[in-house]
């Protein structure tokens, strides 16, 4: 029993880590119809924000407030970075599909090499406070603190979220520009401020994300980002484009999916197990869990 | 009296076809003008150049104004802040908010929305408040794509085929508050039911084939059953032909 509660809620910390990537991932392509493989750039600035913060900027550090300061820098830097790359890289190429995959992918590649010159290619240990290291009992399994920090971040940020998206003008344009676009411009609406903001949105969840990843893990290194960002992916195709509880869903059933069968299996067939759910899902309900239809 | 939009020479370009050739007309300053012409001549690519609403793959040329205002170039949010209203074909209205965010949607900042005026014409808005709008019937989902328009004042709207796939008594509704509101504000309108062109409209604009065949009196128009038929492809149900019609055929006959 134990096991299985241990297995389950590690598998919701990695669906977490997930999630804080994909839900930004899901709302820019629900919105602008941007697939940005430049995503993980956000979450690996996010990381390294963090940690160079931590070792480095006045007042933050490895524990107590120190380390909420740090997080928070990493996550205004990664904001930042998502909404310069979208004013400057993705604005004057919106309708260019082609031409913005190749952008974020040149940029995804151009940021990881960017970490790598400045940084080292090395994982690095990645100062976290000596809470996040212990383990707290829950049913007889000794589940460790940074996941169930991950989950506590991820249910914040959805919740934060959703009510953004429920309760606010520029939410109310975000679910309107996803179900479509044109229509909402058609209302005298700039949707490019929408844009930016889905971006900026984006690239904070996934600036912590590489945060709280890197307390999770241990470890920063420059190739972080663009290895979660598979999963994440993953994760928006089967919540569906552009939908956030779509993705919240996918997560969890992704997170426990690769958790139970990496264990029960062996280790690397949960990885394949998701790639398979992946191919049932576009084969049986292409528009995802809780996506927009695709239409002609 | 200055025609409120001016259309000169438009030309529009989509995919390499040449979906609009040349295509000129006025919208008068008052009453409904309709666009009139057989399924796929360029009717709503029409609408949609005036509004800037062409996809970025296409090609426009030529003169669009509202008043001395040139409209080409300009983005579609600016346009309509500007006062064209636009209500696009199939109603698009956002099946996953309620009616009450789709018209709070349509609020502009610095003026106060025209809830009065929307209710008062449907009060069926009003009271579905709460209700997801992919829920409504055909006819309550075009009335709150005309009440999202309504909400602000405008100089001009153009609203392309609002009964189409509607039941006859519902079309009988939504031609009552087209002609109301074109009480006040002018209307382009695309309309194939010609009971509804002939209750509404004062001046008609033919487009055959990308051009324009004919401009004149709508009801006229309507009256000349032969012209109507080879025009249109339908009958009116007209039996007499008037005498002196305003008849101005244009280019484009030879697509028939």
């Amino acid at each position: 029993m134990g096991t299985v509660i241990l297995l389950a809620l590690t598998g919701l910390g990695l669906a977490a880590l997930y999630f804080l990537v994909a839900s930004g991932l899901s709302l820019v392509f629900g919105l602008a119809d941007v697939l940005n493989f430049a995503h993980g750039l956000f979450l690996g600035v996010g990381a390294y924000g963090t940690w160079w913060a931590a070792g480095n900027l006045p007042g933050a550090g490895p524990d107590g407030f120190g380390f909420v300061f740090a997080v928070a820098f990493g996550v205004a830097a990664g904001t930042l970075v998502a909404i310069l790359v979208e004013l400057v890289l993705i604005r004057p190429l919106y309708s260019r599909t082609i031409e913005q995959v190749l952008v974020t992918v040149g940029l995804s590649l151009a940021g990881v090499a960017l970490l790598q010159a400045t940084w080292g290619a090395d994982a690095r240990p990645f100062p976290r406070p000596d809470w996040t290291r212990q383990v707290t009992g829950i049913l007889g399994a000794q589940v460790p603190n940074g996941g169930l920090l991950l989950i506590i971040a991820a249910v914040l940020v959805l919740g934060a979220i959703l009510a953004f998206l429920r309760w606010t003008r520029y939410g109310l344009v975000i679910r309107a520009g996803v179900e479509n676009r044109e229509m909402v411009t058609a209302l005298g609406i700039d949707v490019r401020k929408a844009f930016t903001l889905v971006f900026a949105i984006g690239g904070a969840a996934a600036a912590l994300a590489g945060a709280l990843g890197g307390v999770y893990f241990g470890t920063v290194s420059p190739g972080q980002g663009s290895s979660l960002l598979i999963f994440a992916f993953i994760v928006v195709v089967i919540g569906g484009m552009g939908s956030v509880v779509g993705s919240a869903y996918a997560a969890v059933v992704v997170g426990l999916v690769q958790q139970f069968v990496n264990y029960y299996g062996t280790s690397g067939l949960g990885d394949i197990c998701v790639v398979g759910l992946l191919a049932v899902v576009l084969l049986l309900r292409p528009q995802g869990i809780a996506g927009k239809v695709a239409t002609a | 009296m200055e025609p409120v939009l001016t259309v000169e020479d438009l030309s529009v370009r989509i995919s390499g076809l040449h979906i609009l050739q040349g295509v000129s007309f006025t919208v008068a300053p008052t009453g409904v003008t309709v666009l009139l012409g057989r399924n796929g001549v360029g009717k709503t690519t029409t609408l949609r150049a005036i509004v800037g609403l062409t996809p970025p793959a296409g090609e426009v040329r030529g003169t669009i104004r509202m008043g001395a205002q040139s409209l080409l170039a300009r983005p579609t949010h600016r346009l309509v802040r500007g006062g064209l209203g636009y209500v696009p074909e199939d109603r698009c209205v956002f099946a996953g908010l309620t009616v009450a965010e789709n018209l709070r949607l349509a609020e502009r900042r610095g003026t106060s929305p025209a809830y009065d005026r929307v209710f008062a014409l449907f009060p069926e808005l009003d009271r579905r408040g709460r209700q997801r709008a992919g829920s409504l019937s055909g006819g309550q989902q075009q009335m709150l794509a005309i009440g999202r328009v309504l909400l602000n004042d405008n100089r001009l709207l153009l609203v392309d085929e609002p009964t189409k796939g509607l039941a006859p008594k519902v079309v009988t509704e939504v031609a009552e508050v087209l002609e109301r509101v074109a009480e006040s504000v002018p209307v382009l309108l695309v309309e194939q039911n010609l009971a509804v062109v002939r209750r509404l409209a004062r001046d008609a604009v033919v487009l055959a084939a990308g051009r324009v065949a004919w401009t004149g009196d709508a009801r006229e128009l309507l009256l000349e059953t032969a012209l109507t038929k080879s025009l249109l492809g339908v009958g009116t149900g007209e039996a007499h032909r008037p005498a002196g019609a305003n008849r101005a055929p244009v280019a484009g006959k030879d697509a028939h």
